[in-house]
């Protein structure tokens, strides 16, 4: 009786009782789900326009703040840093259409997935030796990002808002909406979303696969610089990140694999879900629950709904 | 047990046989989409029956009900005197129901012999702890469905490339073995989707003398969606017409020939 | 002119239906379970068995599990790791609570717990197909991952939170724990691999292994043949967990003598495995084998073979350049022959019957 009180009951009880706690921890759950996006959405452009799963965009999101930062510690200026970093994730991008995806392109995609661990342990090695294994710090201020919080009186307590937590779900929101413009209404956004159709048929009309995967890898290589900037702005950069990274996995399941908003949605859910399990849930079993809430929250979903909630529909014809 | 039985069905003989399944008004669906609408028909035992009409007229959906891939909204299919509704493929399979697939539907990573040998995995019994030892009653048993395999192999005259993976072979060769794993099966029933799509006259003759020796050697009742209208002639014993969800005509070959709503819907005229 | 087939004929299916179908293959065979079972333990040293042949065989066990999961049945899986550390956690309760029993028989006795588990989370499988499987695998491996930290039971409320291998005779030899030589595990270790290795290509080249094989290449026409998906599916989710559970167990009591959840079974260690199967060829015992023997070699091979060659690196550096050989080298395999190091090993073979000829 105790035990099923305190599963069903106890923790809304909580959740009326302190309803300022309650926004406080909704508000740090958007926040991750903001970031859990981003990641996906580097994810989702690389698939969207290759049919790859790129295993390795978590590891570019850390290699990109390293880069960043390790030039920083070099003296170069913040914002020469950044562009600078820029240009090596178009160096990135271009090797590895080069040498990875131009070798493989017409074998079955579990053939390219494996690549991409491949790639995701090449940059690990190479991001080690180069930067050193050791958390740094991200160049938060010198990139004139808000530092400081707001505090807001409601509902019978303090909610604190971090500013800088504003300004990445505000440049998040920001890059997605633009990427959602570019693949919808440009001509090179429609011939990237051919490219994930089928690349035998895009070639057959003209397309330059090659082309098209460097745009493509390169914007998702801007898009893990930002997710890296941001991420490392609220804590250290460090290869920890790595294995946050892979609760994109989640993300990506119930957003759909090449679904923009769903990758958002999909990053609220988890990010939210997550959060609230482990604060009002988790002191029942223990706590630290934050390490695999996220993939049996997408489990539970993936039973109701095999293709996630904005997946298509998967038909297969006999 | 020889995998060759004694049987002599002779048009008169197959005209008077009973209905080995019945379609009722069976009616399909898929979203607001109608693939079938209020089909009714039926396949005697031991017949060959061809289901021909246009590109979209719903054959392939026919099939799939029949199989159990597809549940019909409406009517019912009465298989072997029993009626059922939502049947699993699975379950079709171990009442006698086998099919091949218009894209070839083999398993590539297999060679032929192999793939030949999964059609017989319903009539092997030994279970999982002889499997593990394996040498034994689960060899034996192996080596039984073996001979079987061989004779179906023998008769298809795919003996050379029994252990080829399937997924080297050509087409017409791959739609043989296909034929040669739903054959392994001994099915009461055959569905065959357009099994000689994609082959030239040479492979067209043989896949014929294939079947009919299937029916008249097996005695296997066979449904057969072709295209090939002179295959169609040829070969079957009745011929059921749809168009767009409709069925538009049924009986003899002869007769659907000369009707005019097929030959406006789908055979054309010569001039 | 030495692996020559003619002259051997195969008179009954049973002869052709034989693993190892030509005579040379089956001397081959020989020979190398000799050279395993007395080369080796006579002529290498203590530190080759430990570093090398000791973890080259744990990895196998952990390789062929995973490859009947992955390679054969078509199930992607990331929770190997997880399904390792459930054996050994289960062994290691089982011989604490029954200190009577052999040791040996527990090792076996603990797949069957991984087995349990392994069933449990394999379940989504027949809802959820291809990719989207990753994500129950990893919710397993980081649920069981978390489990093992938070229930002290398991590790016996030992204060660092790890197991310690207590010592477990063997005919009276010490087998496990701090006075049992490396020969001793080496060879207990041996057979029992080549047991399971026996089993598992019992299993693989019968009824069983051909239906994973129809569930991997299509699972729509398995059905067809009456392959029953979700027993199909289970059943190997059971037996891949089983061999990884003794691999795990093993592992655990003759390799590391002790150790934590951790270290020894998180992500890093199914990507690993994962790794192995995928270099050493999807689908195939031998690759299991090959795969395993390359990642657990190679680490070694930079950090003393560089050395020997006059090239001294730091240890740090050998790590690093350790992820980026492996990476540079799945990345290559990959483009070169993706049915990895048994189709290599496969077309040698080829090579081998033409030879002299080139073809």
């Amino acid at each position: 009786m105790d035990l099923l009180y305190s599963i069903f009951a106890d923790p809304f009880v909580q959740m009326a009782g302190a309803p300022d706690l309650l926004v406080q921890t909704v508000w740090e759950g958007f926040v991750g789900g903001i970031l859990y996006a981003l990641i996906a959405l580097g994810f989702v452009l690389i698939f969207k326009a290759s049919g790859v799963f790129n295993f390795a965009q978590g590891i570019m999101v850390v290699f990109a703040a390293l880069t960043l930062v390790g030039l920083y510690e070099k003296g170069v200026p913040a914002f020469l840093a950044l562009a600078l970093t820029i240009g090596v994730m178009f160096v990135i991008a271009a090797a590895v259409e080069r040498v990875v995806l131009r070798p493989l392109v017409n074998q079955p995609d579990i053939i390219l997935f494996m690549a991409t661990f491949g790639l995701t342990y090449l940059l690990i090695g190479l991001g080690e030796a180069i930067f050193g294994g050791n958390p740094k710090v991200m160049i938060a201020e010198q990139l004139y990002l808000p530092k400081g919080a707001f505090d807001i009186n409601m509902l019978g307590g303090v909610v604190t808002l971090q500013k800088i937590d504003i300004a990445a779900a505000v440049i998040a929101l920001a890059m997605i909406a633009c990427l959602s413009i570019f693949f919808q209404y440009t001509r090179i956004g429609r011939a990237l979303r051919a490219v994930a159709d089928s690349h035998k048929a895009a070639l057959s009309v003209g397309i330059s696969l090659n082309q098209i995967w460097v745009i493509v890898w390169f914007l998702a290589g801007v898009v893990a610089l930002i997710t890296g900037i941001m991420w490392g702005a609220r804590s250290d950069v460090s290869f920890a990140l790595q294995t946050v990274a892979l609760k994109a996995l989640p993300v990506l399941v119930l957003g759909g694999f090449t679904s923009i908003p769903g990758a958002v949605v999909g990053g609220l859910i988890i990010g939210i879900g997550e959060k609230i399990g482990e604060f009002y849930w988790g002191p029942l079993v223990g706590g630290a629950t934050e390490s695999w809430l996220a993939y049996c929250i997408a489990l539970v979903f993936l039973m109701f709904r095999p293709q996630g909630l904005f997946g298509e529909r998967i038909i297969e014809r006999i | 047990m020889s995998a060759v039985a004694e049987m002599a069905h002779g048009p008169a003989t197959r005209a008077a046989a009973e209905a080995l399944l019945t379609v009722e008004n069976v009616s399909l669906t898929f979203g607001g989409v109608g693939a079938l609408s209020d089909i009714s028909f039926d396949i005697r035992k031991g017949e060959i029956r061809a289901i021909i009409g246009p590109n979209g007229a719903g054959k392939t959906s026919m099939l799939n009900c029949i199989n159990g891939f597809y549940h019909p909204r409406s009517g019912r299919i009465i298989f072997k005197g029993k009626p059922r509704q939502r049947m699993r493929p699975y379950e079709a399979a171990s009442q006698g129901i086998a099919r091949t697939f218009q894209n070839v539907a083999l398993f590539k990573g297999m060679s032929t012999l192999d793939n030949i040998l999964t059609g017989r995995t319903l009539k092997m019994k030994r279970n999982f702890f002889w499997q593990l030892l394996r040498h034994g009653p689960a060899m034996r048993e192996e080596i039984e469905h073996r001979i079987y395999c061989e004779e179906i192999i023998d008769f298809l005259e795919i003996e050379h490339i029994r252990k080829t993976p399937v997924g080297k072979l050509p087409y017409g060769l791959q739609k043989r073995v296909e034929l040669g794993r739903a054959l392994a099966m001994q099915p009461d029933l055959l569905l065959l989707d357009e099994p000689m799509a994609g082959m030239n006259l040479e492979e067209k003759e043989d896949m014929c003398r294939f079947i009919l020796d299937v029916n008249r050697h097996f005695g296997t009742t066979i449904a057969l969606i072709e295209h090939d209208m002179g295959v169609v002639m040829d070969i079957s014993d009745r011929v059921v017409v749809l168009e767009y969800g409709h069925k538009i005509a049924d009986g003899t070959p002869d007769e659907v020939k000369a009707d005019r709503r097929v030959i406006d819907a789908y055979l054309g005229v010569s001039h | 002119m030495f692996y020559r087939e003619a002259g051997q004929f195969k008179t009954t299916y049973a002869s052709d239906m034989a693993v190892f179908p030509i005579l040379q293959d089956r001397i081959g065979l020989a020979c190398i379970l000799l050279i395993g079972f007395v080369g080796i333990p006579l002529l290498s040293g203590t530190f080759f068995l430990q570093t090398v042949m000791i973890p080259f065989l744990v990895f196998s066990l952990a390789a062929i599990g995973l490859n009947i999961l992955t390679g054969y049945t078509g199930l992607l899986s990331l929770g190997s790791g997880a399904f390792m550390g459930v054996g050994a956690y289960a062994c290691y309760k089982l011989t604490t609570i029954y200190p009577d029993v052999n040791i040996v028989i527990w090792i076996l006795a603990s797949g069957f717990f991984a087995a349990g588990i392994g069933v449990v989370f394999g379940l989504p499988s027949l809802r959820i197909k291809g990719f989207y499987l990753i994500v129950a695998t990893l919710a397993a491996q980081f649920f069981l991952q978390w489990s093992f930290v938070r229930i002290p039971w398991l590790y016996n409320y030992n204060a660092s939170g790890a197991i310690e291998v207590p010592q477990r005779l063997l005919a009276g030899i010490p087998l496990t724990g701090a006075n049992a030589t490396p020969v001793t595990r080496y060879l207990v270790l041996l057979a029992i691999v080549t047991f399971l290795t026996w089993i598992a290509s019992n299993l693989v080249h019968g009824r069983i292994g051909r239906s994973w094989m129809a569930v991997r290449d299509m699972d729509i026409a398995a059905e067809l043949m009456g392959i029953r998906l979700l027993p199909a599916k289970l059943l190997a989710f059971a037996v891949s967990s089983f061999y990884c559970g003794v691999a795990g167990a093993c592992m655990m009591f003759l390799w590391y003598g002790g150790g934590e959840a951790n270290d020894a079974f998180n992500i890093n260690q199914s990507f690993i495995i994962l790794f192995m199967v995928i270099i050493g060829g999807l689908g195939s015992l031998i690759g299991s084998f090959l795969g395993a023997a390359f990642i657990s070699v190679l680490p070694t091979a930079l950090k003393f073979g560089l050395p020997a060659l006059g090239i001294a690196i730091p240890g740090t550096v050998a790590e690093h350049a350790t992820y980026i050989l492996l990476g540079a080298l799945i990345i290559f395999f990959l483009i070169v022959e993706p049915h990895g190091l048994a189709r290599l090993w496969q077309i040698g073979k080829q090579k081998l019957r033409m030879w002299p000829f080139p073809y």
